[in-house]
C-alpha cells in the first residue's frame, strides 16, 4: 500500500493502490484525529510566527499589536468589567466583525460543502461577486415592488447566480473531466472583469447618478436588511446573521441526515466505490458545486442588501471574503460549528485589521491586513499538514492503549 | 489495426483523410475567416467570412458525424466565431482596424506578455512532472516579482535582482515542498496557502519598506537586446529588434527543458517518479530527492518569470501585481499537456489574448467600459481549453499522491 491510510490499522479508509486519496477521506481522517485542540493549536502557532514576522521586520510589539487588533474586533465587549464608554465602542465594532463573520460562514459553508463532496471550490470569491452583482441589479431596480418580495427575489436571484456559476465548474468536473480548481479560478476572473464591465465608468448598469464614480444603482430603501443591533445607518447588525446560521443547520442536516448529504459525503470518500453502490458521481459533482455556490451567492446577496447597498468596481476586484471562506472551511474542518467559529475568528482579524479600526499609532492597518493574509497561508499550512496530527492521533491511541503494538512508520 | 498502425507510422495521404484532420481544418478556416477581415487583407465585403466560415462549420460537421467529436465541436465553434468576428471586422472602420491590429506590434506584445507565463509554465512542468500538484506558482512569481525589484533596490544592479528573486522562489518552493513530500500533505490545500503566504509576505514587505510612496522608480532593469541590422526588416524587425533579455531567455528556456526532460536521464528520472514512484523507487531512483528538485526548479522558474513582470516589463511593483497569472501559467501547462513547447504555444495565446485586450480600447469610442470586459478573453480561452477542446490532457500518473517510502 503505498498511501498514508494504507498504513494505519485503523485509518478508516484503506485506499487501494492505484487511486489518489481524496481530499474528503483524508478530511475524515483528520476529522477522527483529534477534537477541537489541533485547530486550536494550529492557529495559536499561525499566531505565534504572524507576531514573530511583526517583531522581526517591524520591530513592533507583536502583544501590544493584537491587543490592538483584538480591541478592534470589538470580542471586548463580552469582558463584564469593561467600562460603558468602551462598551459603546465594542458594541459598534462587534456588530462590524459579526456583518463579516456572516459573509465569511456562507463563503466557508461553500467550500466546506464541496469539500465534503471531494472537490475544492476556489471560486467561493466569483460566486459571491456574482449573487452581490445579481442582487445590486435587481434591489435596484423595479423600485415600485414591495420590500418583503423585492428582498426575497433580490436574495433567491443573487443565490442562483452563484450556484450556476458554480454549477457550471461542477459541470464541466462532471462531463469532461476539467479540473474544478482551475474552471472556478477562470470564473472568479471572468466575474471580476465582468464587474469592471458592468459598473465600470460608461458602463451599462454603472450609476445614473454619479457618472465619474464606477459604481452601481443604490438599492431601493426598502430592500434593505431589517437591522437588530445598533444603529442602522452606522452599520448595525442584520438580519442575514440568522440568514448564516439558518444556512449552518441546514448545512448540518443536509450532510448529515438526508439521502443527497449521504450521496455527497460517499462520493467524496470515494468515487469509485460510489459509483459501484450506484451513485451518480457526475450528479453529485454537480449538485454539491451549485450548493456550494448558492451558499456564496447568498453571502454576496446579504451583504449588499446588508450594508453595502452598492457594489462598486473596487469592492468586487478587491474583495478576498470568497478567499478567506477557503481559511474558514479548512481550519473549521468543514462542520457546521467549526465554519463557525473559524469565520469568527477570521471576521474578527479581518475587521480588527481594517483602516477604520487599528490605531495607526500602534500598528499600521495596511501592514496589519497582510498580516491577516500571512495568518491565512500559515494556518492552511497546518491545517493542510495532516501528519502532524495524525502524528498527535497516533500518540493519543499510544496513551490510550499502553503498549499496542503498532507498526514502525 | 492495420489502418491504424499506417496512421500512425507515416503515409501521410491516409493521415489526410481522418476526421480528426477534417476538424483541424475545420479550426484553420474558422480563424482564417476572421482573419481574411482583418489587415492587411481587410476585405470589406462580409460575403467572405460567412463562405469560409461556412466551409469550417461544414468541415466541424463533417468530422463529428465521422466520430472525432471534440475537434468537430471545436471547428464548428471556430467557423461561427469567425463569421461572427469576422462581420464584425468589415463593419467598423478601416482606421480603426489597423489602429488595432498591427500584426507585428500585436506580436511583439504578445511575447512580452508569454514570457513570465512560460516561465512559470515550464517550472510547473518540473514540479508537475515530478509527481507534484503545483498550484502555488503565483506565490511563487509574486515573491520572484517583490524580491526582484527589492535585490536589484539594494543591490544596485538588475542581475542580482534576480539572483535574489530566483533565491526567494527557491525558498518559498522549499517550504511548499518540505510540506507536500515530507509531511504528504494535500498538495493543493497547501498551494493554495503557499500563494496566501506570499500575497501576504510581500504585501507585507512591501507596505513596511516603500510604504505609500510605492517601489521607487530609480530601479535598474533587465535591459533589452537591441538588434540594430535586424530593425529595419520588414515584419521581423520591429517584433524580435528590441526584444527584453528574458524573453530571449525564455526561448532558450523551453528548448532546454524539452532536451533535458525527454532527452536526458534526468527526465527520464522526473518523468518515472511522476508516473509509478514505486517503480522508479525499486530500481534506486530517490523519488523524495526528485520532487524536492522538481518543486524546487519550478519556484526558481515561476520566480524568474515574476522578476521579468517587475524588472523587465513593467519595471515596479504592486501588491498582487501577478494577478493570477500563475494560475494561467498552470492552465498553459494542461494545455500543453505537460510538454514543454505544447505549453508555450498555450502561454503564446494567452499572451496574444492580453495583448489584444491591450490594444482593444483603440477599437472603441473614449468613455466605454466594454474594452474592460476583453481583459477576460484568457480566462474564457482557457475554460475553453482546460473543458477540452482541444482533447482530454492526462496528467502524469502519480500527481498529486504523497509518497511513502517503505
Amino acid at each position: 500500500m503505498s498511501d498514508l491510510s494504507g498504513e494505519t490499522p485503523e485509518a478508516p479508509e484503506p485506499t487501494p493502490e492505484g487511486t489518489i486519496p481524496s481530499v474528503a477521506a483524508r478530511l475524515a481522517l483528520y476529522q477522527r484525529a483529534g477534537g477541537f485542540i489541533v485547530p486550536l493549536i494550529t492557529t495559536v502557532f499561525a499566531f505565534f510566527i504572524g507576531g514573530l514576522v511583526v517583531l522581526v521586520v517591524t520591530h513592533k510589539n507583536p502583544i501590544s499589536t493584537y491587543k490592538a487588533i483584538f480591541n478592534g474586533t470589538g470580542l471586548n465587549w463580552f469582558f463584564p468589567w469593561i467600562s460603558h464608554s468602551e462598551r459603546v465602542t465594542a458594541a459598534f465594532n462587534l456588530q462590524a466583525t459579526l456583518i463579516l463573520t456572516t459573509a465569511l460562514i456562507l463563503t466557508g459553508l461553500a467550500v466546506a460543502f464541496a469539500f465534503r463532496c471531494g472537490l475544492f471550490n476556489i471560486g467561493g470569491q466569483g460566486q459571491y461577486n456574482l449573487g452581490a452583482i445579481v442582487a445590486v441589479l435587481v434591489a435596484s431596480s423595479w423600485t415600485g415592488m414591495p420590500g418583503v418580495p423585492h428582498i426575497l427575489l433580490s436574495i433567491v436571484l443573487g443565490a442562483l447566480a452563484g450556484a450556476l456559476l458554480a454549477g457550471f465548474a461542477g459541470l464541466l468536473k462532471a462531463t469532461v473531466g476539467a479540473h474544478e480548481v482551475i474552471t472556478t479560478i477562470m470564473l472568479n476572473w471572468i466575474v471580476f472583469w465582468l464587474a469592471g464591465y458592468l459598473f465600470g465608468i460608461g458602463g451599462p448598469a454603472q450609476s445614473s447618478t454619479q457618472a465619474s464614480v464606477p459604481v452601481s444603482n443604490e438599492i431601493a430603501p426598502n430592500t434593505h436588511l431589517h437591522v437588530f443591533w445598533g444603529n442602522p445607518i452606522l452599520q448595525g447588525l442584520h438580519i442575514g446573521f440568522f440568514i448564516a446560521i439558518g444556512a449552518l443547520v441546514a448545512y448540518w442536516i443536509i450532510l448529515n441526515r438526508t439521502t443527497l448529504g449521504f450521496e455527497v459525503r460517499a462520493v467524496g470518500f470515494n468515487p469509485e466505490a460510489a459509483r459501484y453502490a450506484g451513485i451518480s458521481v457526475a450528479k453529485n459533482y454537480f449538485l454539491a458545486m451549485a450548493i456550494a455556490g448558492v451558499c456564496a451567492g447568498l453571502a454576496g446577496a446579504i451583504d449588499v442588501l446588508g450594508w453595502k447597498f452598492r457594489v462598486g468596481v473596487d469592492d468586487v476586484q478587491g474583495s478576498s471574503i470568497g478567499f478567506i471562506g477557503i481559511a474558514v472551511a479548512l481550519l473549521g474542518r468543514n462542520t457546521a460549528v467549526g465554519v463557525f467559529f473559524s469565520a469568527l475568528l477570521f471576521g474578527a482579524l479581518v475587521n480588527g485589521t481594517s483602516t477604520r479600526n487599528l490605531d495607526p499609532n500602534i500598528f499600521q492597518p495596511e501592514l496589519a491586513s497582510n498580516l491577516t493574509l500571512m495568518i491565512q497561508g500559515l494556518v492552511l499550512l497546518f491545517v493542510g499538514a495532516d501528519v502532524i496530527v495524525i502524528y498527535f492521533w497516533r500518540t493519543r491511541g499510544k496513551l490510550a492503549f499502553w503498549r499496542r503494538s503498532e507498526p514502525a512508520g | 489495426m492495420n489502418a491504424r498502425a499506417e496512421t500512425r507510422f507515416g503515409n501521410g495521404w491516409v493521415r489526410f483523410g481522418q476526421p480528426r484532420s477534417i476538424g483541424m481544418l475545420g479550426i484553420g478556416l474558422g480563424l482564417l475567416a476572421f482573419w481574411l477581415a482583418l489587415p492587411p487583407l481587410a476585405t470589406r465585403t462580409v460575403l467572405w467570412p460567412i463562405f469560409v466560415g461556412i466551409l469550417a462549420v461544414g468541415a466541424g460537421i463533417a468530422a463529428t458525424s465521422r466520430g472525432a467529436g471534440r475537434v468537430g465541436w471545436g471547428a464548428i465553434a471556430a467557423g461561427l466565431a469567425g463569421i461572427a468576428f469576422g462581420a464584425l471586422a468589415t463593419r467598423s472602420s478601416l482606421g480603426h482596424l489597423n489602429t488595432v491590429v498591427v500584426w507585428s506590434a500585436l506580436l511583439a506584445s504578445t511575447l512580452r506578455y508569454a514570457t513570465p507565463l512560460t516561465f512559470a509554465a515550464i517550472g510547473g512542468m518540473f514540479s508537475e512532472r515530478s509527481g507534484v500538484v503545483n498550484i502555488g506558482l503565483e506565490g511563487d512569481m509574486l515573491m520572484g516579482s517583490f524580491f526582484g525589484i527589492y535585490g536589484a533596490d539594494i543591490t544596485g544592479s538588475w542581475f542580482l535582482g534576480l539572483l535574489i528573486a530566483i533565491l526567494s522562489g527557491m525558498l518559498l518552493a522549499l517550504i511548499h515542498a518540505f510540506f507536500c513530500i515530507n509531511l504528504r500533505a494535500d498538495q493543493i490545500v497547501i498551494g493554495t496557502a503557499i500563494n496566501f503566504l506570499a500575497l501576504g509576505v510581500t504585501g507585507y514587505l512591501f507596505v513596511s519598506h516603500y510604504g505609500a510612496n510605492g517601489a521607487p522608480t530609480s530601479i535598474p532593469v533587465i535591459p533589452d537586446i537591441t538588434f540594430n541590422w535586424l530593425q529595419n526588416v520588414y515584419f521581423i524587425g520591429p517584433i524580435f529588434g528590441g526584444l527584453n533579455l528574458m524573453i530571449w531567455l525564455s526561448f532558450l528556456l523551453v528548448i532546454l527543458s524539452y532536451i533535458v526532460m525527454f532527452r536526458t536521464p534526468i527526465g527520464l528520472r522526473i518523468r518515472s517518479v511522476g508516473e509509478h514512484p514505486r517503480a522508479a523507487d525499486t530500481v534506486g531512483i530517490s523519488v523524495y530527492a526528485t520532487r524536492y528538485a522538481g518543486v524546487v526548479t519550478s519556484g526558481g522558474l515561476a520566480a524568474m518569470g515574476g522578476a521579468y513582470l517587475s524588472l523587465g516589463f513593467v519595471h515596479t511593483f504592486d501588491q498582487n501585481i501577478t494577478g493570477g497569472r500563475g494560475f494561467i501559467a498552470l492552465a498553459a501547462l494542461i494545455f500543453g499537456k505537460w510538454r514543454p513547447f505544447g505549453a508555450f504555444a498555450a502561454c503564446l495565446l494567452f499572451g496574444f489574448s492580453s495583448a489584444l485586450g491591450d490594444r482593444l480600447p483603440d477599437y472603441f469610442s473614449q468613455g466605454s467600459s466594454v474594452p474592460v470586459i476583453f481583459n477576460a478573453l484568457p480566462y474564457v480561452l482557457t475554460l475553453i481549453a482546460v473543458a477540452g477542446v482541444v482533447g482530454r490532457s492526462i496528467p502524469p500518473a502519480a500527481i498529486g499522491r504523497p509518497y511513502v517510502k517503505q
